[in-house]
């Protein structure tokens, strides 16, 4: 058992299926942007949309999904590329501050969505 | 004459890995790589390589050929030699000792990480212990693996965290005696899987199963610990 | 150099090894196996067919007694009974045992282990016809037994010295054995490693003919550095030949093929086993098989353009069952036959696969050796067990799957005398300088050789040797040819080149001191072959085409000091059962 305190849900099996689970509502999120896209047409029928409530559920829920989803992706990515057996103490301290850094981006990235979606 | 290129290093006498030509003449034969390994040693003895059953049970002779893992004793030059061009290398991702001979210590670690043997507290019966032929089957693809290291030095992922993911060989080790019928350690085997790099390093993408000398089918086997993992956890 | 204690050191990680290993770890004495490779290297991985062993599985009525028989015959009586008793008695034990540390056996229906047809088994002390005694993991038994075993060595937490090379037996002056000089093979250091208990587990030496089923690694190291240190070998001209090593690659198809219905086959067709033994037929003795195999290519019924081979017809028994019994004998014959079993034959020749001689032992694996009187003598400090050893349960022909049998029985059994010789405490003199000085005597000079004949040539040429003058058949005439070529050979062979001197990985090293033991095996094969004046087993001779059980009745014992033969006694007192007395052996 290896220990990662870093790692989004803390084990690998949470992390795997939360990178699952994240990725359909991503496609379903993404697909449906697409169809609103191609059949939408003015701005008074994309604000009529984005003022029921499910669909801002569901925006909510997209945003959130890749909140996770990148953390995780890049997660593993920092993880893989990163280390101190490959690059010495220099992979620690690049693989924290850039990991801070994601997040800090990510964090803002929700606030500013959530105020986004119900702040008009 | 084939043009046959060796990863040469001897740390006693080189200060950085070289590459050695030799020309060989295969007199019109299909050898094995290893018989070309074998005889380019009778003529140049510091060649060091491993070998010895010769027949690819033993997995002693697991080397990179023309840029894909494999065993040497039973790759013949026809499968791999490609434009009249022979390039060994040793495995990819595990330091080299000399020249094709490397350090497997990181690759046994894993290995030996999941506790590959047989575990049930229970006082075994005078004779053996039973099985059906259906369960003795799901051993079947998991068994014969020949610990040739081919499959986790292809592996990305192992490259990078040899030390933290458990790699293709050790998992497929580790499902042989999740799916044994007579184990009975199945949770706490559960339980040391579940961090994000032991087994969720992988992400399935087949290097493995494309170079095991044996046919053998790692990636399967950790999608079944997944499973397993998945139902026992939610 | 450093010294290394242990309470028990085994030599060799093969079955054997890890079977005597795992007896003295899981007893908590500080175990050290040494392996000239990863142990799941050694030549036990390639052993196909199975453990022969009278567990009741595909017949409940069986009986040890019925696979005692067999053995006894089928060592051509020269085999010692009360070994054999032991071996068939405890067999159970030991591959129950086995069987509890995870070997994955082939199962039957009942959920038991399955168990096939090997050559050379009977029930009813051969009344009965044939029986199916050999228990099997698919065609892979010997690799699943050499896994189990290293797992349950890493469960018990045995210390392995991987990749280091024993080189030379370290004796005290009262001529105890007191350990080994190793050398690691990563670094070239060379250690002393001291032992209250030293165990050969090396294997074979089949590397001393041109053509063998054996892997690159079997030398003979156990016998050679034996030799050396001036014990003697016991029916060290016995070489089993199998009948089918792939033609023209050496590699073995297991006996397991015949056992599951396949058979031979010469140009015309004709299942020609049926004229040579009518009963038993493909799965008669493999000596019988193998002499009749080389009749037929010298009568010119052989096949391939030189008529040099015969053929395995498989291809009756369906894809299924080949494909569900003998995966491995489908892949093997594929990549070095380019034959399918499936639809084609199998080019197959008899190929040197055995050593039934070795180091003469006891029951518990104690090394013997002859005293002045003419008894048996124990060698303080030295045990020896699976193919270096002679027990002897061969005796002078092997029934497939007794092999496997030979050393989870015997390598257990040494364990278990070691742990009682611990117990009660073992006290030998240490060895002194002059004493290691004498062990490092070969290492150092070969480190200091200038000049000298390549390795690889030099071992080329014993090979060629021993392949044409001690082959399936032998003869006065050629096997003294061979032995002068033998003699000839010998200096050439201790001054053989080592350019390299380097100490990292350094196999050229490795090669030069093994090519030395090679050697060791090869002069006391051909020197005890031409001795012994009659045919036995494997033994075969021209000149004298009998049995001669009135002078050859017997142990050949080899003496390397003055390299002469002579002879010990037969043992035909079992302890549970009667004499078997012998008789003529047909099949």
């Amino acid at each position: 058992m290896v220990t990662a305190v870093t790692s989004f849900g803390r084990s690998g099996l949470s992390d795997w299926l939360v990178q699952r689970v994240s990725g359909v509502i991503l496609l379903a999120y993404f697909l449906f942007m697409g169809y609103a896209v191609a059949t939408g047409g003015d701005y008074a029928s994309w604000k009529a949309l984005f003022a029921q409530t499910w669909v801002k559920v569901f925006s909510l829920m997209a945003l959130l999904s890749l909140a996770a989803h990148a953390w995780i992706g890049l997660w593993s990515v920092l993880t893989d590329y990163l280390t101190e057996r490959l690059m010495g103490t220099t992979g620690n301290v690049l693989r924290i501050t850039l990991q801070i850094l994601i997040v800090l981006v990510l964090f803002v990235y929700v606030v500013w969505g959530v105020q986004i979606l119900w702040g008009y | 004459m084939l043009k046959v290129s060796i990863y040469r290093y001897n740390p006693e006498t080189d200060d950085k890995p070289y590459m050695q030509d030799f020309e060989f003449d295969t007199q019109g034969k299909d050898l094995m790589v290893l018989d070309v390994l074998e005889q380019l040693k009778g003529q140049d003895t510091t060649i060091a390589f491993r070998r010895s059953c010769r027949e690819g049970v033993c997995g002693s002779d697991g080397l990179n050929m023309n840029g894909k893992n494999g065993l040497a004793c039973i790759t013949p030059l026809s499968e791999t030699v490609k434009n009249n061009q022979l390039v060994i290398r040793p495995l990819p991702g595990l330091p080299v000792i000399r020249d094709l001979v490397v350090d497997m210590g990181m690759f046994y670690a894993q290995y030996e990480k999941v506790e590959p043997y047989l575990q049930n507290d229970n006082p075994p019966p005078a004779i053996e212990r039973l099985q059906s032929p259906e369960d003795r089957a799901k051993l079947d693809g998991l068994y014969e693996c020949i610990l040739c290291a081919c499959c986790s030095t292809s592996c990305p992922s192992f490259w990078w965290n040899p030390d933290r993911f458990i790699g293709p060989a050790g998992l497929l080790q580790s499902y042989r005696f999740l799916a044994d019928s007579r184990d009975t350690a199945t949770e706490a085997r559960l339980a040391k899987l579940d961090d994000p790099f032991s087994v969720f390093r992988c992400h399935g993408i087949q290097n493995c199963v494309n170079v095991c000398p044996k046919g053998l089918n790692p990636t399967r086997a950790i999608g079944h610990i997944r499973n397993m993992l998945l139902t026992h956890a939610t | 150099m450093r010294t290394i204690s242990f309470d028990g050191v085994i030599v060799g990680g093969g079955g054997a090894g890890m079977r005597a290993a795992l007896q003295l770890a899981q007893s908590g004495y500080k175990t050290a196996v040494i392996s000239k490779v990863f142990p799941t290297r050694s030549h036990t991985v390639s052993a196909q067919g199975g453990i022969t062993c009278a567990i009741a599985s595909s017949d409940p009525n069986d009986d040890w007694r019925w696979h005692m028989y067999d053995t006894v015959k089928g060592s051509d009586y020269i085999g010692d009974q009360d070994a054999i008793e032991y071996m068939c008695s405890v067999g159970p034990e030991a591959v129950f045992e086995l069987e509890h540390m995870g070997l994955p056996f082939s199962r039957t229906e009942e959920g038991r282990i399955y168990q096939r047809p090997f050559g050379g088994q009977s029930k009813n002390f051969g009344e009965g016809g044939q029986a199916a005694r050999t228990c099997a993991a698919a065609d892979r038994t010997g690799h699943a037994l050499l896994h189990t075993l290293y797992q349950g060595n890493m469960k018990n937490n045995t210390v392995f010295f991987n990749e280091w090379y024993a080189t030379d037996i370290v004796k005290n002056q009262d001529g105890a054995v007191v350990g080994v000089i190793a050398i690691s093979m990563e670094t070239g250091e060379t250690v002393y490693v001291k032992s209250k208990a030293t165990v050969f587990a090396t294997g074979g030496a089949g590397r001393i003919y041109a053509s063998t089923t054996n892997a690159h690694i079997n030398t003979g190291d156990g016998v050679g550095m034996a030799l050396r240190a001036g014990f003697p070998v016991q029916d060290i001209e016995m070489w089993q030949f199998h009948p089918t090593g792939i033609h023209g690659a050496g590699v073995l198809v297991t006996e397991g093929c015949r056992g599951e219905g396949g058979y031979l086959i010469n140009k015309d067709g004709e299942r020609f086993m049926e004229r040579y033994a009518p009963n038993a037929k493909d799965l008669a003795s493999r000596d019988v098989v193998a002499r009749s195999m080389v009749l037929e290519i010298l009568e010119g019924r052989g096949c391939g353009p030189d008529g040099d081979h015969v053929y395995l017809k498989l291809d009756h028994l369906g894809e299924e069952v080949l494909h569900s019994r003998l995966p491995g004998i489908c892949e093997l014959s594929e990549t070095f036959a380019h034959a399918n079993p499936v639809k084609e034959p199998v080019p197959v020749v008899p190929t040197c696969h055995y050593m039934m001689g070795g180091i003469p032992t006891n029951v518990h694996g104690q090394a013997l050796t002859v005293d002045a009187n003419g008894n048996d003598a124990i060698i303080p400090g030295l045990y020896a067990c699976g193919e270096v050893a002679c027990v002897s349960v061969h005796g002078a022909n092997r029934l497939g799957g007794n092999s496997l049998l030979d050393l989870v029985v015997f390598g257990r059994a040494s364990g278990l005398h070691i742990e009682k010789a611990l117990r009660e405490g073992i006290e030998l003199r240490d060895a002194s300088e002059t004493d290691i000085d004498e062990a490092m005597s070969r290492l150092n000079k070969l480190n200091n050789s200038t000049g000298g004949e390549r390795v690889a040539d030099l071992r080329k040429e014993l090979q060629g040797v021993m392949q044409n003058h001690f082959g399936v058949f032998r003869n006065e005439k050629f096997m003294q040819e061979g032995i002068q070529k033998l003699s000839d050979l010998r200096g050439r062979i201790e001054n053989a080149a080592l350019e390299d001197k380097s100490q990292a990985f350094n196999t050229a090293r490795i090669e030069a001191l093994e090519l030395h033991n090679l050697f060791e095996v090869a002069e006391a094969t051909a020197i005890t072959a031409e001795e012994r004046k009659e045919s036995r087993g494997a033994h075969a001779r021209d000149d004298y085409q009998e049995r001669d059980d009135e002078n050859w009745l017997c142990h050949s014992m080899y003496f390397p000091g003055e390299k002469r033969v002579g002879k010990r006694g037969v043992n035909f007192t079992p302890k549970t059962v009667d004499t078997f007395q012998p008789k003529a052996r047909t099949y």
